[in-house]
């Protein structure tokens, strides 16, 4: 391999922004059909990297050679006419838009002919990413958002396919499909750049990995060579506790309870639920798993408050029926809950961090007084819990659009934590979370269960369900397995449960 | 070549720059306009903008002017804040006025300190049931208040229009469509001997403080702040959209009202048929001119007045057509929307040395 040219080659690349220097004279070489690991936490320089090779950022100096020749890529336009494609983290979609529309802004007019239809259908069978080209964006979920971006990416035959965080909206079936995919690309000889923070996934796919921090390339090692941990290890530059399950108290009583609830989605494309049970104890931790877009955001709405229905006693807090009761109500009634798009629903992006902490803690944090807002209070509310909770911000005055998912997760974690609730939900509490901040929100959940509290996550991400709950449950098309035991239940039985192969109930393989 | 990039964050700097920009460059246009008009481009900024201010009663009419202006751009701008799009101020205003009015005319010949402050409750709530209608509409059946309101602009000056050449006409104003003059009591007292500066001013003023602290440190600011920014997140936090549609069309109908009644128990001292000079649809300029904030408004207020001025004065002194007033104000809408850009967006100069060479490829 050794004397073949290399697809992409990277030296001494360095980009800095005011006060901050993102990459600092980043080297790395990728071979044609290598699958290259870009391993680092939120922060280290991962996504400004690849804005520069992607063309969405023209580094300050360093040299960039595509097969050999020196060029500078400018914008891209001009990537993707060298057969660079690239798979967002945060996708960029007109959700007033099909999927078909949506593909054909995105790439050259030639492509965007009659037959594109077709073409995505074809493109989404071969690579076994199910995509209706005729449906609008607004109505499909995360994860199926994401498969437009991998099937246009893939229509345009790219020579290198660079991939943000791709797996974490996906089922562990998803992820094995996507990775044949993957693999089957390396064959045709599609580099391919990988980023993520699943680091098994990482030892299973990817022949390189190069692993940064603040900005510098720390290490690379072949990952197949390489424990998880040790590969963590080298991330983060310290030593990895895995989160540890407090000492349970025996089983609570029952705090937060759904009684055979139905509803039609108000969603055009939404899943309608359909006879939700659901049962979660004082000192327990629920999970429930489920591919993206089977009713997690309809429940998600209909525990917090957002969407009310008209019998009561259908959502219980303690004896408390609060079904048609909205979500100040609720929180109230000691309920916090973790929504699964952080910039927009829990947090207003362009206003500062006190006043997202006023947001959600106003009521229980006595933060108004006769309709008026106590700023200082509000401010100490929230430098509480940036203190408390480590979030890195210059400030509270800063917008909370000016911090990083994990920084941001923790912060709006952190709001709901020091509220003291008796319920706390979660949707998808690590999606696109670094993974020291990611193993930090983990732990804060347990911690709050061992305390009394009755945690319910809702998460795609099997992994993280195994690691904190007690129980876990499927959605799938709008309808709720009965939750069992982990001890009980293994991995694959919940995977063909969340693709609607298994049983009603969780299939036992012992 | 230029190109916009887009800001992490918005610009803070930007947002106070943005209205600058616009007042530079309606200026820079209006010296062209005029050079081809084949005026002297100088001359004519000077009668438009500087002459009408070089006296005492030239800033108390300038206050005059900018009294409706300011209520009702603060009372907009709640709403705008909201994404909520009251365009039917005028129509508002209208019916305030009748309201208010109304109460004047039905006790024309009593004489009492109590007539002026009920008038001005009650054109508040006529300005507040015409806004009523589109947030009915709004809530209930999901109809755009951008139309509703619009339309009911014109339903209100066609009230206003019967009322006036039919049942309110005055008995003794030998048929010109006209009501009766108010009572001295009916009229707003003037604080400035020898001018027609009148308490409405102080009224407004009234409004921008408190209008300021409602937006920067009362609950129903941060709501209408939240909705407007991040809907999603207003309903998470639990706060209910209905009641901020309610609200901030009540706020600015009643506005609006507010300043109509203002209007025909001040500088008018009677109902006419055409109450005002377009104040209603100019507020939605200073709204935004005002950047949303009451104090912004008012000092956005105070340069639209001078526009109404300086369109007077233009056409006594050079004769220039009236029109120029509403070209100069469509101007500095047009040069503001587009130098707002800039808050979210940067300007870049890409140097031509850096063309890429894998777009030939």
């Amino acid at each position: 391999m050794s004397d073949q040219i290399p697809r992409l080659e990277l030296a001494g690349i360095s980009k800095s922004y005011p006060g901050v220097i993102a990459n600092d004279n980043i080297s790395l070489k990728i071979m044609p059909g290598e699958i290259h690991a870009l391993l680092g936490e939120n922060g280290a320089g991962k996504s400004t990297l690849v804005k520069c090779i992607y063309g969405v950022q023209t580094a300050d100096t360093g040299i960039l050679k595509w097969d050999g020749k020196e060029l500078i890529i400018a914008n891209p336009n001009s990537a993707r006419s060298l057969g660079i494609g690239m798979v967002f983290q945060h996708f960029s979609l007109f959700n007033a838009l099909s999927v078909e529309e949506n593909i054909a802004i995105g790439i050259s007019p030639e492509l965007a002919g009659k037959n594109l239809n077709q073409q995505i259908r074809d493109v989404s069978q071969q690579y076994g990413l199910p995509l209706d080209p005729n449906r609008f964006v607004h109505t499909l979920s995360v994860g199926e958002r994401q498969r437009i971006e991998v099937v246009r990416c893939l229509l345009q035959r790219p020579k290198l396919l660079i991939m943000d965080e791709p797996t974490s909206v996906l089922t562990p079936q998803e992820v094995t499909e996507l990775f044949k995919t993957l693999r089957r690309l390396s064959e045709e000889d599609v580099s391919i750049l990988y980023i993520s923070h699943k680091l098994q996934e990482i030892k299973d796919l990817c022949h390189v990995a190069t692993i940064m921090r603040l900005g510098k390339v720390v290490d690379s090692c072949i990952p197949l060579e390489e424990s998880p941990l040790s590969m963590a290890e080298k991330m983060m530059g310290r030593n990895l506790i895995s989160p540890e399950k407090p000492q349970k108290p025996t089983r609570g009583v029952s705090h937060l309870s759904v009684k055979n609830l139905s509803l039609h989605s108000v969603y055009e494309h939404g899943v309608s639920l359909k006879n939700i049970d659901l049962e979660v104890c004082k000192g327990e931790v629920i999970g429930i798993a489920g591919i993206a877009g089977n009713g997690q955001i309809e429940l998600m709405e209909i525990l917090t408050g957002e969407v009310q229905v008209e019998d009561p006693n259908s959502v219980l807090i303690g004896t408390m029926g609060v079904g048609c009761e909205g979500p100040e109500f609720r929180r109230n009634a000691g309920l916090g809950f973790l929504p699964e798009e952080r910039l927009g629903h829990g947090a207003v992006p362009d206003m500062s961090l006190w006043e997202n902490a006023l947001l959600s803690g106003f009521q229980t944090m006595h933060l108004v007084s006769g309709g008026f807002i106590n700023i200082k209070k509000s401010i100490k509310f929230a430098q509480s819990i940036v203190s408390k909770f480590s979030v890195k911000t210059p400030g509270i005055k800063n917008a909370a659009n000016s911090l990083s998912g994990g920084n941001l997760q923790k912060f709006i974690f952190g709001r709901e934590i020091l509220q003291n609730p008796e319920v706390i939900i979660a949707l998808q509490p690590t999606w696109g979370v670094d993974a020291g901040s990611a193993a930090f929100v983990r732990q804060a959940l347990m911690d709050l269960a061992a305390k009394g509290a009755a945690v319910l996550i809702i998460s795609q991400d099997l992994q993280e369900l195994f690691e904190v709950s007690d129980r876990i449950a499927v959605i799938y098309e709008g309808k709720l397995s009965s939750s069992q035991s982990v001890e009980d239940i293994s991995v694959e039985g919940i995977g063909l449960l969340m693709s609607g192969i298994g049983s009603e109930r969780l299939v036992v393989d012992a | 070549m230029l190109r916009l990039e887009l800001r992490g964050e918005m610009s803070r700097t930007m947002v106070y720059l943005s209205p600058i920009a616009a007042i530079i460059l309606t200026f820079v246009s209006g010296i062209i306009m005029f050079t081809i008009l084949g005026v002297d481009p100088l001359q004519a900024i000077i009668t438009f903008f500087i002459s009408p201010l070089n006296s005492a009663d030239g800033f108390a009419e300038l206050f005059v002017k900018a009294t409706p202006l300011v209520l009702i751009a603060v009372g907009l701008s709640f709403g705008f804040r909201a994404n909520i799009w009251n365009i039917g101020a005028e129509g508002q205003l209208a019916i305030g006025a009748l309201a208010g009015g109304g109460i004047g005319l039905l006790f024309f010949d009593v004489d009492t300190p109590f007539l002026l402050p009920a008038m001005l409750v009650v054109g508040v709530l006529g300005g507040m049931f015409w806004a009523a209608i589109p947030a009915l509409l709004k809530t209930k059946f999901g109809t755009n208040e951008i139309l509703t309101s619009l339309m009911l602009t014109y339903v209100g000056l066609l009230v206003l229009s019967y009322l006036i050449h039919g049942p309110w006409k005055d008995p003794d104003g030998q048929n010109f469509p006209e009501s009766r003059l108010f009572h001295d009591a009916a009229i707003i007292p003037i604080i400035l001997d020898e001018t027609r500066l009148h308490f409405g001013w102080i009224i407004a003023l009234f409004g921008v403080a408190i209008a300021w602290v409602v937006m920067a440190r009362h609950m129903i600011g941060f709501q209408v702040r939240v909705i407007g920014l991040a809907p999603r997140a207003a309903r998470f936090a639990g706060f209910k959209e209905k009641n901020i549609i309610w609200l901030t069309l009540l706020i600015s109908g009643g506005a609006a009202g507010l300043a109509g009644t203002i209007e025909v128990s001040g500088p008018v001292g009677q109902i006419i048929p055409v109450i005002s000079p377009g104040y209603g649809f100019t507020a939605i300029i200073v709204a935004f001119l005002g950047r949303l904030h009451p104090v912004g408004c008012l000092f956005a207020g105070l340069l639209m007045a001078l526009t109404y001025l300086g369109g007077d004065n233009a056409q006594i002194e050079m004769n220039l057509p009236n029109a120029v007033t509403g070209v100069f104000q469509g101007m500095l809408l047009f040069f503001l929307l587009a130098s707002d850009v800039l808050v979210r967006y940067r300007l870049r100069i890409l140097r031509p040395t850096k063309v890429t060479k894998g777009a030939n490829l």
